[in-house]
């Protein structure tokens, strides 16, 4: 029973993961370039969730989606005006370039908020449901709810809108897509802008559980974790990384004194190394390989 | 402007290109080694600094800039030689046998590091080393008998022929000395026929792979040279500070390394030294920054972080070439004066290769 419990927590925690790997997975099937403010990104959704929740007392389902829509409007303008200008340059200078953005975007968060911890009230603040001796809160629930809804709906888009299928011609290959009229440009800014919209929904997701702080970028790190062991490039594979992710770290949150101490914060990048050593395709890769030149 | 006329092919890979380099090199060491006449101890301080910096900077050069090779763990290795130094000192051994040690270890902990994550390139290693890097500063705080945990470690400060490292010139001069070996070591290294298939990574895997170098080997080469001199770097460091924690060795530091380099100049061992001095003067440009700022933004904790990473976007899109690439432009401009064409440095767009199959 408490393997159950535990594995119930691991899924929702698991699910954030998941949800920032699906960021990095989007921009990276369709640009190869890895986005490195992911967490950041999630960062300033929670802040400006607080803004308009804690602050400015507005309904949660309402801040919520006007939050998402902020952030995602951020990404879009983002890849519009700075990341585009580093097209055809080295991995290595875009790596630096979004690790910079992410500097940037934590040191506004902390000198427009304040480096205190916040915490804005949501419907599911405090409240559990018990099921057959299993304890689930709502914040979790929320978690699960959430990531099932926000990944119908972008199986729905990438499947069956004409915009949808756009971004899956130009990831697939740029120069057919550009010859059949999609206006790749636009598009990479719009998948951008998803994927921005994506990491908000995590960090409103996650604000009951962690709070907000600027602290809570550092997930942004872990889900790189789940994004290899998916196999850089699935969308399920993300998911499902950021869920086995979620519950090793659980577990050996709790078995902690069978193995040895302090497994439980670095599991995750254990898992990304051994990942990369054993098998670096990840579980979920449909045909890319791991760049070999 | 002055053209080398080369009659002989060890010219290509002389140390001194031509008699001015020699001059101008001389007299930075003369002039270098005649600062604590003019220098009070904060200053020499803060030089014995940037010397540190430089050192680690070489060590992250050589595999960055060098062998192309990210990486955003390189902490690890200034904390690996930190509590080397600091353990071997503290249980007896002398300062000069220790540096030795200090070296080898931080060398075999990078081949060992290098060995399974070869098979990775770009992105991927980045990650690695990224996840590296935190399980490092992990193992510091939890391997409590050696590195003294979240409660610190106290680095003894030795004497050698009856002067103490506390004496602030003698300190200068220890770190002076070790970055000129240091440089000549890795300038050495680099026009060695390792240094030469290092760039030949670099420039393409499959060229360097058609001409007979080992990709595998040299790449665990290169990350065990780079590991030896950060490590090196680390071991002074740890006397520096005085006081090793863990959360000093942190993704801060690490990234802090990458801004020297890529401040200084990717690709050019001048570079580590421009860097160096940038980031070591960083915190200070920073309190006088915060002097002229309105108090509500300047007395910010985020302030720091903030201008690191407007810093580090500027120079990636405006300045690739850093520091050093400047420098190399405004010699050019005043070399070809009325002539000079800016198209000379533009940065050539190509094709992102693609690892789609």
């Amino acid at each position: 029973m408490q393997l159950i419990q535990l594995i119930i927590d691991g899924v929702a925690s698991g699910c954030i993961y998941g949800l920032v790997a699906l960021g990095f997975v989007l921009i990276y099937k369709a640009t190869e370039t890895i986005n490195f403010a992911q967490g950041d990104i999630l960062m300033l959704g929670a802040f400006v969730a607080y803004s308009l929740i804690g602050i400015m007392g507005m309904d949660y389902l309402t801040g919520f989606a006007l939050t998402v829509l902020i952030i995602a409007a951020f990404g879009f303008f983002l890849d519009a005006v700075v990341i585009r200008q580093i097209i055809g340059q080295p991995a290595f200078a875009t790596v630096m370039l979004t690790i910079g953005l992410g500097f940037i975007f934590r040191g506004f968060a902390s000198i427009y908020w304040g480096t205190d911890i916040f915490s804005f009230s949501t419907p599911f603040s405090g409240k559990i449901t018990e099921f057959n001796g299993l304890i689930i809160s709502y914040v979790n629930l929320s978690i699960i709810g959430g990531t099932a809804i926000l990944m119908s709906v972008l199986f729905l888009f990438f499947n069956f809108s004409k915009i949808g299928v756009a971004m899956r011609a130009s990831s697939e290959n740029q120069l057919a897509a550009y010859y059949m009229g999609i206006p790749v440009k636009f598009i990479f800014s719009l998948i951008w802008s998803i994927s921005a919209g994506v990491a908000a929904v995590a960090g409103v997701l996650l604000a009951p559980i962690t709070l907000v702080d600027t602290s809570i970028s550092l997930i942004g790190l872990k889900a790189f974790a789940a994004a290899v062991l998916g196999g850089f490039g699935s969308i399920p594979g993300a998911i499902v990384g950021g869920i086995i992710i979620g519950i090793v770290e659980q577990l050996c949150g709790t078995y902690e004194n069978y193995l040895f101490e302090g497994i439980r914060e670095i599991s995750a990048y254990l898992v990304l190394i051994l990942t990369l050593i054993i098998y670096p395709r990840g579980l979920f890769s449909d045909k890319a390989e791991v760049k070999k030149v | 402007m002055r053209f080398i006329f080369k009659t002989k092919y060890s010219q290509d890979i002389n140390i001194a290109r031509h008699a001015g380099d020699k001059f101008w090199y001389s007299l930075l060491i003369l002039v270098m080694a005649m600062m604590p006449l003019f220098l009070d101890d904060f200053y020499l301080g803060e030089i014995s600094y940037i010397c540190i910096l430089s050192i680690a900077g070489i060590g992250l050069m050589i595999l960055s800039g060098y062998t192309g090779l990210a990486s955003l763990g390189h902490a690890a290795f200034l904390g690996i030689g930190a509590y080397t130094h600091a353990f071997l000192l503290t249980n007896g051994v002398p300062f000069l046998v220790s540096i030795p040690i200090v070296i080898a270890v931080s060398f075999l902990v990078g081949a060992v590091i290098g060995i399974p994550i070869l098979r990775l390139t770009g992105m991927y290693l980045a990650i690695a080393t990224l996840a590296l890097g935190f399980i490092a500063e992990h193992v510091f705080i939890k391997w409590e008998h050696v590195t003294g945990g979240n409660r610190g470690m106290p680095v003894p400060q030795p004497e050698i022929m009856g002067i103490s490292f506390y004496n602030s010139i003698f300190f200068y001069y220890v770190c002076l000395i070790f970055l000129i070996v240091s440089m000549f070591a890795a300038i050495n290294i680099l026009r060695s026929p390792t240094g030469r298939a290092f760039v030949a990574i670099r420039d393409s895997e499959i060229a360097a792979q058609s001409l007979g170098v080992n990709l595998g080997l040299y790449k665990a080469l290169s990350f065990a040279v780079s590991g030896a001199f950060t490590g090196l770097a680390g071991a002074l460091l740890a006397h520096y500070i005085g006081y090793l924690a863990p959360d000093i060795f942190n993704i801060f530091l690490s990234l802090t390394l990458l801004l020297l380099i890529v401040v200084g100049g990717m690709g050019s061992l001048h570079g580590t030294v421009f860097g160096a001095i940038f980031v070591g003067f960083l915190p200070q440009l920073i309190a006088i920054c915060r002097d002229y700022l309105p108090s509500s933004i300047g007395s910010q904790p985020g302030l720091e972080p903030m201008l690191f990473g407007i810093i580090l976007v500027f120079f990636i899109l405006y300045e690739p070439l850093g520091i050093y690439g400047r420098w190399v432009k405004i010699k050019l401009f005043f070399e070809l004066f009325p002539t000079y064409k800016r198209q000379t440095f533009k940065k050539q767009k190509v094709f992102t290769k693609s690892d789609r199959v």
